[in-house]
């Protein structure tokens, strides 16, 4: 078992791995439909090289370098070689457009760009002229440039090539690159990795490699990682998230990174590898169960009774018996039973047979998702971070799991939960500064040195886990001074299938309500189940016992609340149901489906006036926007329930 | 876009005719294809391009004319003695073997290139192992090539059109041929897949230096792609040269748009 100990630069790390674990896979890639692997001894000999390549073609201790492109093993020896000349690299998201990628470049005065293919030459080029100090482009694969103007164009194979060619005919020139590698310090930057720009321009996030260690140390450690794990690299290379989990991990524990044959492949390539450690969005972990659940809707009959019987044995059992509790005989034979016929079938079939740790993070994970992977005995936690604390700030320890928390802090991180409610840390690997911009570096740390996460969130009084609720700036107070987040409430409301939507209000308000949409599929199958008829959307939205089956849902959102001390004053106590889907077109929604809280409440607003102020029914008409782009308006009247606070004693009454 | 180094012929079609009982199909018509360029024959429906296209791969056997093929001439030639010769194509109608996988696609099209006997590639052992991964070792080229690795096992019945498309072209390429005939490689395609398409016509030529030849509905693409078009209409040429002039061509406006009356 390795992991960062003293070393405190990433080039020395891989020294030691060279050294230590010299005939152990490095890197794997597929190409050409074979899986070809490369051990730390060649990592590190290609890496010495490129760096003596990189050199001479110009890169100096402290210049940085842009790498634009994908998981590809030549990428990734770019980042290292040039950390090995104590150069900075600046990765950047590949399907970032040309304007995004102009402004990183040229904010980061980067003196050579390492791109992928023709694609992101392209783009590289069609921005050149903003960004000043570019000298040259190197690139990883060749095809259809051949006919490009190669004075400021070099195949990175050529860049190594040349540099080997150097070392052989030059053996002073391989002592000044090993010096330079001992010369490195824990205070270089080791990267800087820019934000995505969600929040307005984006920012560099500058890393001290000593930091980057600390932490990678720490959660390898944590893990229990080793030279023996397996980790798919498939995450954005510009992501925090997969220069954290796969290439400061894998250097500090010394394990084996694959990369994926394509981006299209990545399925296929997570059978055939069959990772130790996974990280994978709550997204990707649902689009796997509709998969399988979608191919059990086309198995024989019997498969699938098999299959629901062995899930729920695994629902009741699962959890237990992968944290270790006690569980009776009957269930232990059941549930190995279950493993047999279907557990580790299935988890073959979706390529997490061998995983050991597998994180997700990003977004609310809902709970029936996630009890779905733990239950078939997939280590599945959650984590908590971002790139400014150079990604972790909490985990989940085995034997320590819960959806709807994101854990304690991650080791040697500090976390307190300022008076506005917003999360504030101080970690091991926490950022520098932001390059180029004190102001925002000056607005994001606090004056004792905690880093403003932005996010809401407060302790779990029972498992003394972190729960992040909304970003802080969203979060606000009812009248009595009840924290009010209304994306941890919506997101509780969305985890029922009949909700496809909600748009909880309350800021400054007496108490909570929310707008909902409902799932026409999963509600309009429920209709044809209990011979409800309906024509229309519309209808059956406002259908009264769709009411009845929504306010059960409400119910329970109020029951988990009220279980939360923090919360419990936030419970929902008035809904109505849309007579319309919320949509991106009407500017309800964002184009990535987040729903537009301000928007909505303007554009509905006599419906929000009726919710406040007691009346059982509201009338509304709205502009819409057909499909084929033209306008029409719909009128409706939409009804409004009340809903019982669970655990209060105070009466709507006071409200209404 | 590269324009061909060479003015070399490649293919000489001169004076051919082909009927079918009454139907002239194509009457006294001669084009050339020069080395490395990409040819494109254009013309309204029922203008006898796909003819063509079956008469230079030997399909059809024209009535009056003769073809020039490097160097050599015939005026009949059998389908596989074109395939010997270097010619390959694809056809309007994807035929690919449906059951089979994308790879044993292209596979397919190595057959000509197999040198061990029937015998020798069932026993998959020795000789025949090794020449069958080098030939596998050409097909994931290709594979890499058109950026289909995702569908390699997937059986092609199961593939949206466009990929079948991508994956007749890849087994085209496997034989390695001097001469690409494309039938409508774009037609029912979306934008999306008409692009992909051009850019691998492109990069087959420039990459491989394939001399291609295509039949095009999609002008935009015609006039993109080729370096010079021949336009056919009711089975006599009618312009030939390069995209600009063809496109203010009167005859062609005419063919194409009808004339006054």
């Amino acid at each position: 078992m390795a992991d960062g100990g003293s070393f405190d630069t990433f080039p020395k790390l891989l020294l030691r791995n060279a050294a230590k674990f010299g005939n152990r896979p490095a890197f794997r890639h597929k190409d050409l439909g074979i899986w070809q692997t490369w051990t730390w001894t060649e990592v590190a000999g290609i890496v010495r090289a490129y760096a003596a390549g990189l050199q001479r073609i110009g890169l100096q201790p402290g210049d940085t370098i842009a790498i634009v492109g994908s998981n590809r093993p030549k990428l990734y020896w770019t980042i290292m070689a040039a950390q090995a000349l104590r150069a900075i690299p600046v990765p950047v998201y590949s399907d970032a457009v040309a304007d995004e990628v102009a402004y990183v470049l040229a904010h980061a005065d980067v003196k050579l760009v390492a791109a992928q293919d023709q694609e992101q030459v392209d783009k590289v080029l069609s921005v050149s002229d903003r960004v000043p100090h570019l000298r040259k482009i190197v690139y990883d694969e060749p095809r259809g440039l051949r006919d490009y103007d190669h004075s400021r164009l070099v195949a990175i194979q050529d860049v190594i090539e040349d540099g080997r060619a150097a070392l052989v005919g030059n053996a002073a020139l391989g002592e000044q690159i090993d010096e330079i590698i001992r010369q490195g310090e824990g205070s270089d930057i080791s990267i800087i990795l820019y934000t995505s720009g969600t929040t307005g321009a984006s920012k560099g996030v500058m890393l001290s490699a000593r930091g980057c260690i600390d932490a990678v140390t720490d959660t390898v450690r944590f893990d229990r990682l080793t030279e023996n794990d397996v980790a798919l690299a498939y995450l954005p290379l510009a992501w925090v998230g997969d220069h954290y989990l796969n290439y400061a991990q894998g250097l500090a524990a010394g394990f084996c990174m694959a990369c994926p044959e394509s981006g299209e492949t990545i399925e296929q390539d997570l059978r055939e590898i069959g990772p130790t450690f996974y990280f994978a969005p709550p997204r990707v972990f649902e689009n796997m169960l509709t998969r399988v659940t979608i191919r059990m809707e086309d198995a024989a009959h019997i498969k699938r009774r098999m299959f629901d019987y062995f899930l729920r044995i695994a629902r009741r059992h699962g959890e237990s018996i992968l944290t270790g509790k006690p569980v009776p005989v009957s269930g232990r034979l059941l549930y190995a039973l279950g493993r047999l016929i279907l557990y580790e079938p299935l988890k073959n079939v979706l390529g997490l047979s061998r995983v050991r740790v597998a994180y997700t993070a990003g977004e609310a994970i809902g709970p029936d998702l996630f009890a779905f992977y733990r239950s078939i005995g997939l280590n599945l936690k959650q984590l908590y971070g971002q790139t400014e604390a150079f990604l972790y700030v909490t985990c989940q320890p085995d034997g320590e799991i819960y959806s709807d928390t994101v854990g304690p802090a991650a080791p040697n991180v500090d976390i307190r939960i300022a008076e506005s409610g917003e999360v504030q840390f101080r970690s091991p690997g926490m950022f520098v500064r932001y390059f180029k911009d004190q102001t925002k570096t000056a607005e994001t740390l606090t004056p004792d040195g905690y880093v403003k996460t932005g996010d809401a969130g407060f302790f779990d009084e029972k498992t003394g886990h972190l729960k992040i609720i909304d970003r802080a700036k969203d979060v606000g107070r009812l009248a009595d001074g009840t924290i009010f987040a209304p994306k941890y409430l919506e997101n509780k409301l969305k985890f029922f299938p009949s909700i496809k939507e909600a748009v909880a209000f309350g800021d400054s308000r007496e108490f909570v309500c929310a707008i909902l949409n409902i799932d026409l599929t999963a509600v309009g199958s429920w209709a044809e189940r209990n011979n409800i008829a309906y024509g229309s959307y519309q209808e059956l939205a406002g259908h009264p016992l769709v009411y009845d089956l929504v306010v059960k849902s409400v119910e329970e959102v109020n029951r988990s609340l009220a279980e939360e001390k923090v919360m419990a004053g936030a419970q929902i106590r008035r809904f109505l149901i849309l007579h319309k889907e919320l949509d991106a077109d009407d500017g309800e929604l964002t184009r990535t489906q987040k729903v537009r809280r301000g928007f909505i409440a303007e554009r509905y607003a006599p419906l929000v006036a009726a919710l406040y102020d007691g009346s059982h029914e509201a009338d509304i008409s709205t502009e819409v926007t057909f499909e084929d782009g033209r306008k029409g308006v719909i009128a409706a009247r939409v009804k409004i329930r009340d809903v019982p606070a669970v655990g209060a004693t105070e009466p709507l009454g006071r409200a209404a | 876009m590269r324009m061909p180094d060479t003015s070399e012929v490649l293919l000489q079609v001169e004076g051919v005719s082909l009927a079918f009982g009454g139907v002239k199909a194509l009457r006294d018509v001669s084009l050339d294809i020069r080395k490395g360029e990409i040819r494109a024959i254009i013309g309204p429906n029922g203008a006898g391009k796909t003819s063509m296209l079956n008469v230079i791969n030997g399909f059809y056997h024209p009535n009056r004319g003769a073809i020039t093929f490097k160097g050599r001439t015939r005026a009949q030639m059998q389908p596989f003695e074109a395939s010997r010769g270097g010619i390959a194509r694809t056809f309007q109608n994807v035929a690919l073997f449906k059951g089979m996988s994308a790879l044993d696609n292209i596979m397919a099209g190595r057959t000509l290139k197999m040198r061990r006997g029937l015998l020798w590639q069932m026993l998959r052992y020795g000789p025949a192992l090794a020449e069958e991964i080098e030939h596998r070792h050409r097909v994931e080229e290709i594979i890499d090539f058109l950026e289909i690795e995702a569908i390699r096992k997937v059986p092609v019945a199961r593939l949206p059109y466009g990929l079948q498309k991508r994956v007749e072209l890849g087994r085209a390429l496997a034989m390695e041929p001097d001469l690409l005939l494309l039938d409508e490689p774009m037609a029912g395609m979306n934008l999306e897949e008409k692009k992909d398409m051009s850019r691998f016509i492109i990069d087959v030529n420039d990459h491989y230096g394939t001399t291609i030849a295509l039949i095009e509905h999609d002008m935009a693409v015609v006039m993109d792609l080729s370096h010079r078009v021949v336009v056919l209409d009711h089975g006599v040429k009618i312009a030939d040269g390069t995209p600009d002039e063809v496109k203010n061509n009167q005859a062609v406006i005419e063919a194409y748009l009808g004339v006054a009356h």
